[in-house]
């Protein structure tokens, strides 16, 4: 039985923050999940998964996060609890959804999760979803540690019911990659039947429907700005008449600085958990008492704001401060010291940060840029379009994905980058713009995701651009999940469809369309040239599984290479950039415990000196 | 009860994430309170690993710069690129087999020198461990056990409130059956290993 289905109320878990969501949402009695995965949200899902397989919890993997929302609203209309799980990003994708959806609303409880990444570990920007709160007129909850993110989850879906509106559920990196103690609660029973009511003068959102939908919405909001202003998850701490207001994780590192600078007894916290609509007559009566007010919270000052407007309309004039240059940044997480600093800074507490260590006689430690694995077929690929452009002025838009890491030295193929998709579509505008030759890089989850209607828009327009639409069986940068093009019945799992991607393709109108084998390097080079001189959208589909996935099906074939004595030294091979490549004593070696066997640095060595090796024992 | 702060480096793939989560496990047994967090983007990439264990009160989940009271590194340059989270006070244990970053590899780089690692991080901090705990987990009949020969030498040094027994209760919960005698007897091989260094 899947750790999280387990029934054992009172039972101390550790669990990952992204687990403990998941069994927040299973003692709720989550029914319909869909997501598209993205760290840090991905473990989410990942558990999702696994417990659908054997539990009657619907999951998907959606094509992106705007169908994902679509299918938990839909879900969430019929009385079922819903949820929708995405990066901060993936927010942005689905935000036309969710900007209606605040009108619509719905029936059984739908939380939509929104894991920020301040810091960006793994993200393109460090957007503050609290914002599409706002924006859409719904409720924000923001967990302040991973025990608090399991009990939330389940207040969401009740407040959710309650207003009969979607709960934005956001938390940043350090809560879904964090670990702590959790204790289990009983398990809801899931709904998994609902059923629709047809209403389609409050469900089908023509201008008529709308204009009454909004005034129903403010009505909500104003309902949650009550719930908000008596919520448990707002709540103070201390007597003291030194305000503090944080949320998140912030109030973590708060805590734990007042404990540190001996200031218990001074301070009074407030900790907004419930943070849209902001609970405005509980801030009140906290400003009261109060000789001045600092505000924690990482990303943009959205508290902060908040609290000095309230002030300001309660006529009070006391000192609120929060994002400034001399106390906290907009930019990047925080950390503990920091903010115990800051809170000594503000309030004038004698503080002594930690010594920090000399380092100017630290010599510089090597970098690990992260790298495409031994034997990834994506270098094999930009290898093969480096070699058919010499000579060509050319720009490489590109996408997100394991792909991405191709901006590094040696390869340096990755020009351009905006988001999921982008490279499609700025792969259109950069060739209208310019007179170089362009050829853009997407990966085959985010062709589903984000890159079909660009290459549609590329066909009826008639750009002039090569899409290298990297097929490697996998949305691998996540780890793995599915995609439309995946083949499920390596995961041994019935029941589900399979796109082609050349078929996609050829359906949208595209007519000249390659097929190229990365691991055969001068068959794939020729292929390459001939598709770059076609005027006209022309793609190549460079097929060949993810090799750390095909490790893990036991679908892996390579047999290790070798450097022999034929090797003159020219390092043509290092040109690749493959991890499985070391330097001992000025000459080239394979490591063959690395080595997957791809044999494209053998079809690349000037001198054949790369060669299989025959028996394992011959290894150096 | 006092904050402990434990921050382990380590490169992907070194076991890293496995060894915070028997920590985990055994102060959750030992009614310890335990919070860890951890950078693992891009770890099946080559990248480093880092996780912080933090126990006793409180509530952050991260070691600020300077915070740390032990250092666990699984690979001499990671530990000393991890020795900003030191101060004078901090125990260092590292495992002294380099792992060579591919730009090493490639002649992109210079490795630092083991016995510069070793002097640098001694003058900078009150105590440091330093052996070839890939040759102990070798020894013991299991490359992939460095992390357990490296949990070993952490439990000698008696700096986290954590007993050997409890411990190996936890590998016994959390890690592979398969694996679990190699697992002690390289947790073994690493505690005699900081009793003697």
């Amino acid at each position: 039985m899947h750790k999280l289905l387990k029934d054992h109320v009172g039972e101390k878990m550790l669990l990952l923050g992204n687990e403990a969501i998941a069994r927040g949402a299973v003692e709720a009695g989550v029914a319909f999940a869909a997501t598209y995965p993205g760290t840090p949200s991905s473990e989410i899902s990942l558990n999702f998964f696994q417990i659908s397989q054997e539990s009657d919890l619907y999951f998907e993997y959606s094509v992106n996060e705007k169908v994902a929302m679509e299918m938990a609203a839909a879900a969430a209309n019929c009385g079922l609890r819903s949820m929708a799980i995405m990066k901060h990003v993936g927010l942005n994708v689905a935000a036309d959804v969710l900007m209606t959806l605040a009108y619509v609303g719905v029936k059984g409880g739908m939380v939509v999760l929104t894991a920020d990444d301040p810091a960006m570990f793994s993200s393109q920007n460090e957007q503050d979803n609290r914002y599409y709160g706002k924006l859409a007129g719904l409720p924000v909850l923001e967990p302040s540690s991973v025990e608090e993110a399991k009990e939330m989850i389940s207040y969401a879906f009740d407040l959710s019911e309650t207003l009969k509106e979607p709960v934005l559920f956001r938390t940043t990196t350090r809560i879904n990659h964090s670990n702590g103690i959790v204790q289990l609660g009983p398990i809801k029973p899931r709904v998994t039947q609902g059923d629709f009511i047809k209403d389609p003068f409050n469900l089908v959102t023509i201008p008529a429907v709308s204009r009454k939908l909004h005034v129903k919405l403010l009505e909500n909001l104003e309902r949650a700005a009550e719930l908000s202003d008596t919520s448990r998850f707002n709540m103070i701490s201390g007597t003291g008449s030194w305000g503090i207001i944080c949320n998140g994780v912030s109030y973590a590192y708060v805590d734990d600085g007042v404990e540190d600078l001996g200031i218990r007894n001074k301070v009074k916290i407030l900790r907004i958990g419930f943070s849209n609509p902001m609970p405005s007559t509980l801030i009140k009566s906290f400003l009261n008492g109060c000789e001045k007010v600092l505000i924690v919270e990482e990303g943009e000052p959205f508290m902060e704001e908040a609290v000095k407007a309230i002030a300001q309309e309660d006529g009070k004039t006391l000192q609120i401060r929060g994002k400034s240059k001399d106390l906290f940044s907009r930019l990047y997480e925080f950390s503990p010291s920091q903010v115990r600093g800051s809170i000594a800074a503000f309030f004038g507490v004698p503080y002594t940060p930690p010594r920090l260590p000399d380092l100017s006689d630290i010599p510089e430690v090597p970098q690990r840029p992260p790298n495409l694995c031994a034997g990834c077929s994506h270098r094999a690929t930009y290898h093969e379009i480096k070699k058919a452009t010499e000579g060509m002025e050319t720009i490489y838009p590109t996408d997100i994905g394991c792909y991405t890491l191709g901006v590094l030295p040696p390869l340096s193929m990755a020009d351009f980058l905006l988001c999921m998709g982008s490279s499609v579509d700025t792969g259109g505008g950069f060739s209208k713009a310019t007179n170089r030759k362009v050829i853009s890089f997407i990966g085959d989850s985010t062709f589903f995701h984000s890159g079909i209607s660009g290459l549609v828009n590329a066909v009826f327009n008639n750009h002039n651009f090569t899409l290298v639409i990297l097929e490697n069986g996998t949305t691998a940068m996540t780890g793995h999940q599915p995609h439309p093009g995946v083949d499920m019945s390596h995961l041994n799992l019935e029941g589900y469809g399979r796109v082609s991607i050349e078929d996609v393709v050829r359906g949208i109108g595209v007519t000249h369309i390659t097929k190229i084998k990365p691991y055969k390097v001068k068959k794939s080079i020729d292929a390459i040239k001939e598709a770059l001189n076609y005027k006209g959208v022309s793609v190549i589909i460079s097929e060949e599984m993810c090799v750390l996935y095909a490790k893990s099906l036991k679908l892996a074939k390579g047999k290790p290479f070798q450097v022999t004595d034929k090797c003159k030294n020219h390092r043509t091979c290092l040109s690749i950039a493959c991890p499985a490549f070391f330097l001992w004593e000025n000459r080239v070696k394979i490591d063959p415990d690395l080595c997957t066997g791809c044999a494209v640095c053998a079809q690349i060595c000037p001198e054949n000196a790369i060669l299989p090796i025959k028996e394992r024992s011959q290894s150096s | 009860m006092n904050t402990t702060r434990l921050i382990m480096v380590a490169v992907g793939g070194q076991g890293n994430l496995l060894a915070s989560r028997v920590l985990g496990e055994a102060a959750l047994m030992a009614k310890i309170p335990v919070r860890m967090s951890e950078i693992h983007g891009m770890a099946q990439r080559g990248g480093v690993v880092e996780s912080a264990i933090l126990f006793g009160d409180g509530k952050s989940t991260i070691i600020s710069d300077g915070e740390a009271d032990v250092l666990m590194g699984f690979e001499p340059s990671e530990t000393l690129r991890a020795i900003n989270k030191c101060n004078s006070k901090t125990t260092v244990i590292t495992n002294l087999s380099p792992l060579m970053p591919f730009t090493v590899n490639i002649g992109r780089g210079v490795y630092p020198d083991l016995r510069k690692i070793q002097e640098l991080i001694r003058r900078k901090t009150s105590r440091l461990i330093a052996f070839n705990a890939t040759a102990l987990a070798k020894e013991a009949g299991n490359v992939m056990a460095v992390n357990m020969v490296l949990l070993g030498a952490l439990i000698q040094t008696d700096t986290i409130p954590l007993g050997i027994e409890t411990v190996k209760e936890a590998m016994k919960k959390i890690t592979k059956k398969s694996f679990l005698d190699t697992n002690l007897k390289a947790f073994d091989m690493g505690f005699s290993a900081a009793m003697n260094g």
